[in-house]
């Protein structure tokens, strides 16, 4: 199963760079010409973003390099473990909008605990948990840093809210299956 | 954001000061600084292969012929996007990469997204219902393999690393539900 999605993805891929210079040429369209025309535009999007996300990311940092991360996940700890959120999943759930390589690295330290690993109910939880939120604060900054937009109106609300229902059904559907 | 921004300041300098370690909140502050920059540069190369790729689509037609063929999904969605706008073909191709877990291509699809809802934007520099929507979109990771947690389960000797594929996505698909649902709602209350 995974495998054959695996080798359908890498098609895809295939079928995209081969296919849409190949669809472009057949049509009588000059594909070398556009094809720089367009790519001009990349390295200036990539400068356009990065002031959004220094600002992101220097506040991230310094909130994670403090140890507030771990001072809210010891704050939280007695009211999730109870509702099927244990103390070593906590930390992954706090750092999950702020920080994607953040919250994976936290679920490799799971997987390699002793008496815990991919298969504990921690190990699956982290792993569904990981697969089902995003890290919303990155995807604002680039994508609104992009246009220079700055007034995110309900953005942020709206991507927290899946974020946390996200959290909510990972706990939900792991205490249904594995508990 | 103007919120969120101090809070995680303010938070990280009262936190440091309880450990008596405050020399690791400018620490981490540079760390991150500089990891920005390192991210958006790294960037460069992919974008710029996507964005030329989907010139050549441009000019070929392709992209206005996907924005026709999905018109009755997002018209609803997006009613202030014209039918055939090529926003719609970007968004289009940013959704489907994200969910082939092509994430490197997902992200140049998706800036050009933003581009195109821009250009539609009455009110530069304050995000549009449909701005808000597709971010809403993308912020519930819809993916229908999520390749990185399974490798990193296989190489910690999961004995089923793809076990969690279907539990993924359904909890992906109620993220993705309540981040469309709650930016249609609360679009009525954020001027």
């Amino acid at each position: 199963m995974r495998a054959a999605l695996e080798l359908a993805s890498g098609w895809v891929l295939l079928l995209l760079l081969v296919g849409i210079p190949l669809y472009g040429w057949v049509r009588g369209v000059k594909v070398y010409e556009a094809f720089v025309e367009g790519a001009k535009e990349g390295f200036n999007v990539a400068v356009r973003i990065i002031p959004f996300l220094v600002a992101i990311l220097a506040a991230v940092g310094a909130f994670r390099g403090a140890g507030a991360m771990d001072a809210l996940a010891k704050v939280l700890a007695p009211i999730t473990g109870p509702l099927g959120l244990p103390p070593e999943v906590l930390p992954m759930a706090v750092v999950r909008p702020l920080s994607g390589s953040g919250s994976l690295g936290l679920l490799g330290n799971i997987f390699a605990t002793p008496g815990l690993g991919p298969d504990s109910y921690a190990g699956k939880l982290g792993s569904i948990l990981q697969g089902s939120t995003e890290t919303t604060f990155y995807v604002l900054s680039v994508y609104c840093g992009s246009v220079g937009i700055v007034r995110y109106r309900h953005a942020l609300a709206a991507g927290l809210l899946a974020d946390f229902t996200g959290l909510t059904a990972s706990v939900l559907i792991a205490r249904a299956l594995w508990s | 954001m103007n919120i969120v921004f101090v809070l995680l300041f303010v938070a990280a300098a009262i936190a440091g000061a309880v450990k008596g370690d405050v020399k690791a909140v400018g620490q981490g502050a540079f760390d991150g600084a500089a990891q920005g920059v390192t991210l958006a540069i790294g960037l460069v190369g992919v974008m710029a292969l996507w964005l030329g790729l989907l010139k050549i689509a441009e000019k070929a037609g392709l992209v206005d012929k996907l924005a026709r063929a999905v018109r009755p999904i997002f018209r609803p969605l997006f009613p202030g996007v014209p039918d055939g706008h090529p926003a719609i073909s970007a968004m289009l191709l940013n959704i489907a990469a994200n969910m082939l877990g092509l994430g490197n291509a997902a992200t140049p699809f998706g800036i050009k997204a933003m581009e195109e809802l821009e250009k539609l934007n009455p009110t530069p520099g304050t995000a549009t219902n449909a701005q808000v929507l597709f971010l809403a979109i993308n912020t519930a990771s819809l993916q229908i393999v999520p390749t990185t947690v399974i490798a990193l389960r296989a190489a910690a000797h999961s004995n089923d690393a793809a076990g969690i594929i279907l539990p993924t996505l359904a909890a992906s698909f109620c993220a993705l539900t309540v981040g469309v649902v709650s930016a249609k709602v609360l679009e009525r209350f954020w001027k």
